[in-house]
């Protein structure tokens, strides 16, 4: 009776939803203009454009203050800040370097332009709502949009079986995980009544008598687990590097950045906003220190380029954990630097990422997959700046200057653990940086090696030789003549443009970190 | 902005900008000289650092900091990571200032002569730069975050010099052993540096401020966080110095590197690790170091007889130098390690000394090594025959190396003993007495080295170079086609350029070495040289350490 009276129409502020009209309007457009046009280009030249448009309106939106809108009482659905613009902002920049490393993917013609780029536009609008949700359901059906256009993207390359085995692991293996997280917010909702993120906050706060419901811990562990298997920490990993390696170059690029900043940035949400620290920080500890640890020494092993790459990435992954499992111990003041730190890394990481992922495309033949570590043999002697930039990449991903952005993102996470009392855990990051450094060393070196040191075939030997040689030295073969062909590729322009501008941005962020560390702070 | 201050960013900025003028002009000898004339130029803004010495020198007080340096530039880069841009220089960093500038234009000036094989000139001038730059940087950071990121920079241009430059001969195996040394190299320096980072920012997370001048005392440091720091920050530059057990990347690294790369290696990238010891760990830290001191000391006259006892056994040129910088630094760490007054000026010019004379050695050891085309003892004797000033200059080198009284190398170590002495106590007596059995170590395998490389008659290899006599006018062909017949390397010499061959000493190999000895002889005749400016220094960081 005394119930304030809530009116049930709610006032929608449409300018806090501008960039998400903009994103959905361009997966719309570039339908139509499929449609319509039935031309390639015109077709790629509309998502890009309506990437450029959501990137602007993200950023414009995000000047003017927070925004909140679909509110029932002081609880909104949709809060979009300045977190949420530059996460909105940056997934649609990587929709557009991810669509500059298709170009040679979809001038081969194997794959449809039109859908390519729709699911890709669908997408993005999955990630710029998701850095605005604001109640456990937003989330994970942001969550989803982001991702169910990958499962058809992954499997895009007609006539490949390794690429459909990889959408068919991807597929199973996330709706599962939707499942689980749904399963979760649904016994969330039936212990505390609450949906909105803050809402849960204040139900579950530290003292709070649900804390000591056991349904209350099972589900707090299920929204926990289930968003852990998007960002692939340890141990719901597993399905990366299949899904990484099957999946076309840029698709693989798109899962490794945009895919895992949106699990990122879920993660972030439930456990700053909603989920009591007492229980989320030690999981999330042990999650960090197992993946960061099996990330790293699996991909000590790998002798394929994407593989590598996703391993690598398994670990960043555990990295980006880190601060938020030092939560249990810290004060209030260090646990809002920790959660600016797991941002602030991911930001620098994901810019790295890109560019790793467009130096190999750069460096592969149109449409090819990543191959073996070996085809990229002496790649930087004959390319020399698309090697140094790869290089530059791979170097910033294991953390050491030149690189200076990711000895920044390192030093961030580091401070962060011990402004939060949390120095074991930054003396696990810090030896795992060390075997990082292993393989990224391995494979930089490798960009550099004479290729007349490999013991094989002259190229042109080789390929006669393929038909005949039985299967044991098939693989062999293969390898060479993988290196012939990648001796012979120019790389293509857009995609060594979108190398280029990575490389930039990754440089000045590299001297200006403080430029990241604002943006993610506030 | 002053001109110290102009002169603090010039040393750092001209070879930054060097380094890039050189990966930018495509003309490869163009770019090494213009990589020269980068060097040389650093070198100056270096020595005018003390020319321009502030009156902050007269502020002692009661109150006055443990660091006072003579120019300082600080302004803001990142406030969210507490990183400022602070540099200053004072008597502590400003002679490992020069020395490096020194060796870095010497080695620039000798690859403007001599590139060894596997990559282009200008690249590795390029590197040399970028490694000079990171040391410069560390030795003048003020801001302990900035003094990590100088500290990281030097890793990953050595690691390339080594892969790229070093060992002898492109064929697999040789390969391989470089591609591991670099590695192994890059592998253990990272995990000194990423113990740094974690160290840094505990003193940082506890004190709210990176600066090293704030810092030095460890004012405002709780013990548990001293002795948790210490022991962090301390094996960090344990790994970089190297103090045993942690320095089985040495030998390695300096045996594959160029000549031009061992000679930073040992020269000055070692005394990052003993300046970041006395400045950081010792200075920021001072509880933890008291507490730890025993343990650091024992383990210095660890390293100096196990460094030693290894070279006595060693059949390999530069291995064997490369394990006697193990063994001198371990005099070095003794210094630190008693925590007096006299102890840290051993340490600094025991700094100072080794980097002349093991840069001196090495260079003298490439040259060697690129006329026979082997470093093994048991095939190299008799080079007074057919090279008596090879062989000369490195009795002369070997001799300063084992500690001579009036050569640089005497110093430092005599001043370690006295200060170990001087703290009394049956430790440090015992300490103090197998230091010196150590030093007598050292003079014995130096001088087994000379007797093998030296004396005896010629080998074959050493032998071959007699056609090469001063003044014989075919002194450029023939030794190399001998050699090629002599050893069955054929090829090797290819990137040597003229002069390579023969027991004649090239003008640039001449002006490579003549700064070195005469320094070697400077700083033994007159070590005020190195004394006189860090007196107060020593004497400021006793004041706040006591």
């Amino acid at each position: 009776m005394n119930e304030p009276v809530v009116s049930m129409v709610q006032s929608v502020d449409s300018v806090a939803l501008l960039p998400a009209y903009l994103a959905a309007g361009t997966a719309v457009l570039v339908l139509l203009v499929d449609l319509l046009l039935a031309r390639p280009a015109a077709t790629v030249a509309t998502a890009a454009a309506g990437a450029v448009a959501t990137v602007v309106g993200a950023a414009a939106v995000g000047a003017g203050g927070v925004r909140r809108t679909f509110c029932v009482g002081t609880d909104c659905s949709y809060v979009f800040g300045g977190r949420a613009a530059l996460v909105a902002a940056l997934v649609a920049v990587l929709v557009l370097g991810v669509l500059a490393l298709s170009g040679p993917l979809l001038r081969a013609g194997a794959t449809p332009v039109g859908e390519f780029c729709f699911l890709l536009a669908c997408s993005m609008a999955g990630g710029v709502v998701l850095g605005a949700a604001g109640d456990l359901i937003t989330l994970i059906v942001a969550v989803e949009t982001l991702t169910l256009p990958l499962y058809i993207l992954v499997g895009l390359r007609r006539g490949s079986l390794a690429s459909a085995e990889a959408a068919v692991t991807f597929f199973v293996v996330s709706v599962i995980a939707t499942t689980v997280t749904l399963l979760g917010a649904a016994l969330l909702y039936a212990t505390t009544g609450a949906l909105h993120l803050e809402r849960l906050g204040v139900a579950l706060a530290d003292g709070s008598e649900l804390l000591d419901l056991p349904l209350t811990g099972v589900a707090v562990t299920l929204v926990v687990a289930g968003l852990a298997f998007k960002v692939a920490a340890v141990p719901f990993h597993a399905w990366a590097p299949a899904t990484y390696d099957g999946a076309p170059l840029p698709v693989a690029a798109y899962l490794s950045t945009a895919s895992k900043l949106g699990g990122v940035v879920a993660l972030l949400a439930v456990v700053q906003f909603a989920l009591p620290q007492g229980v989320t920080g030690p999981v999330l500890a042990l999650v960090a220190v197992l993946t960061m640890t099996v990330g790293n020494l699996v991909a000590l092993r790998q002798r394929r380029t994407v593989r590598l790459l996703a391993w690598s990435s398994v670990a960043q992954a555990g990295y980006i954990l880190a601060p938020l499992g030092a939560l249990a111990l810290a004060d209030a003041d260090a646990r809002s630097g920790a959660y600016a730190a797991a941002l602030a890394y991911a930001v620098f990481f994901v810019l790295l990422e890109l560019a790793a992922f467009a130096g190999v495309v750069a460096l592969r033949p149109a449409g090819a997959d990543g191959g073996r570590l070996d085809d990229l043999r002496g790649a930087a002697r004959r390319h020399p700046w698309v090697g140094a930039a790869l290089a530059f990449a791979l170097v910033g991903l294991a953390g050491l200057p030149p690189a200076l952005a990711g000895l920044f993102a390192k030093v961030t996470v580091v401070r962060a653990l011990l402004a939060g009392d949390a120095g074991w855990l930054a003396l696990v990051v810090a030896v795992n940086a060390v075997i990082g450094l292993a393989y990224y060393l391995r494979f930089a070196a490798l960009l550099y090696a004479p290729t007349g040191a490999v013991p094989a075939v002259p190229a042109g030997q080789a390929v006669p030789a393929v038909p005949a040689v039985p299967a044991g030295q098939a693989a062999a073969g293969a390898a060479s003549t993988g290196d012939a062909v990648t001796a012979a590729v120019r790389p293509a322009r857009v995609v060594t443009l979108a190398l280029a501008v990575a490389t930039v941005l990754a440089v000045i962020v590299g001297f200006a970190p403080q430029l990241v560390l604002d943006l993610t702070g506030n | 902005m002053s001109l110290g201050q102009f002169l603090l960013v010039a040393v750092l900025a001209v070879p930054a900008l060097g380094a890039l003028a050189v990966a930018a002009i495509p003309h490869d000898r163009a770019a090494r000289l213009v990589g020269a004339i980068a060097a040389a130029l650093t070198l100056v803004a270096a020595l005018a650092l003390v020319a321009g010495r502030s009156g902050t020198w007269t502020a002692y007080g009661p109150t006055a900091p443990g660091v006072r340096p003579w120019h300082t530039v600080d302004s803001p880069w990142v406030p969210g990571l507490d990183l400022r841009f602070h540099l200053g220089v004072d008597g502590i960093s400003w002679p490992l200032v020069v020395l490096t500038a020194l060796l870095t234009l010497l080695c620039c000036g000798y690859s403007l002569w001599r590139v060894p094989a596997g990559g282009s000139g200008r690249a590795l001038v390029a590197l040399l730069l970028v490694v000079e730059v990171g040391i410069l940087g560390t030795f003048l950071a003020l801001d302990l975050v900035l003094f990590f990121l100088f500290f990281e920079v030097v890793l990953l241009p050595m690691y390339a010099i080594i892969v790229g430059w070093g060992g002898d001969g492109s064929d697999p195996a040789s390969v391989a052993a470089r591609r591991r040394a670099g590695r192994k190299f890059a592998l253990y320096t990272l995990f000194g540096s990423v113990l740094l980072l974690v160290g840094v920012y505990v003193v940082v997370a506890a004190a709210g401020t990176a600066d090293i001048v704030a810092l030095t005392g460890g004012t405002g440091l709780s013990r548990g966080t001293q002795l948790a720091a210490f022991t962090l920050l301390a094996l960090a530059f344990a790994v970089k110095s190297p103090l045993w057990p942690l320095h089985s990347w040495l030998p390695d690294a300096h045996t594959q590197a160029p000549t031009v790369g061992s000679v930073l290696l040992a020269g000055v990238l070692l005394k990052m690790g003993t300046y970041g010891l006395i400045r950081v760990a010792v200075g920021v830290t001072p509880e933890g170091a008291r507490w730890a001191a025993p343990v650091l000391g024992v383990l210095a006259v660890a390293a100096i007889l196990v460094g030693s006892l290894v070279c006595l056994a060693q059949t390999e040129l530069k291995r064997l130098i490369a394990y006697s910088s193990v063994g001198h630094m371990g005099f070095v760490l003794l210094g630190v390690a008693t925590l007096t007054a006299t102890g840290i000026q051993a340490a600094l010019i025991g700094n100072v000394a080794h980097g002349i004379i093991t840069g001196l050695l090495f260079f003298l050891a490439g040259a060697i090594k690129d006329r026979t085309h082997t470093g093994a003892l048991s095939e190299l004797s008799g080079l007074r025959e057919t090279a008596p000033r090879l062989a000369g200059l490195l009795a002369f080198a070997a001799v300063a190396s084992l500690g001579l009284p009036g050569l640089a190398g005497f110093w430092g170590e005599a001043f370690a003993v006295v200060a170990a002495v001087e703290v009394g106590g049956p430790l440090w007596i015992t300490l103090a007495v197998l230091a010196a059995f150590g030093g007598a170590l050292t003079a014995a395998y130096l001088l087994r080295l000379l007797r093998r490389v030296t004396h005896g008659p010629p080998s074959p290899v050493v032998a071959a170079l007699r056609s090469g006599l001063p003044g014989d006018p075919a002194d450029l062909a023939p030794p190399r086609a001998a050699q090629a017949g002599g050893t069955g390397v054929a090829g090797a010499g290819q990137a040597g350029g003229t002069g390579a061959a023969g027991s004649r000493l090239a003008g640039a190999e001449v002006a490579a070495w003549a700064p070195l000895v005469l320094l070697a002889l400077a700083v033994g005749l007159a070590p005020t040289l190195v004394l006189g400016v860090a007196e107060g220094p020593v004497e400021a960081l006793m004041g706040v350490l006591r």
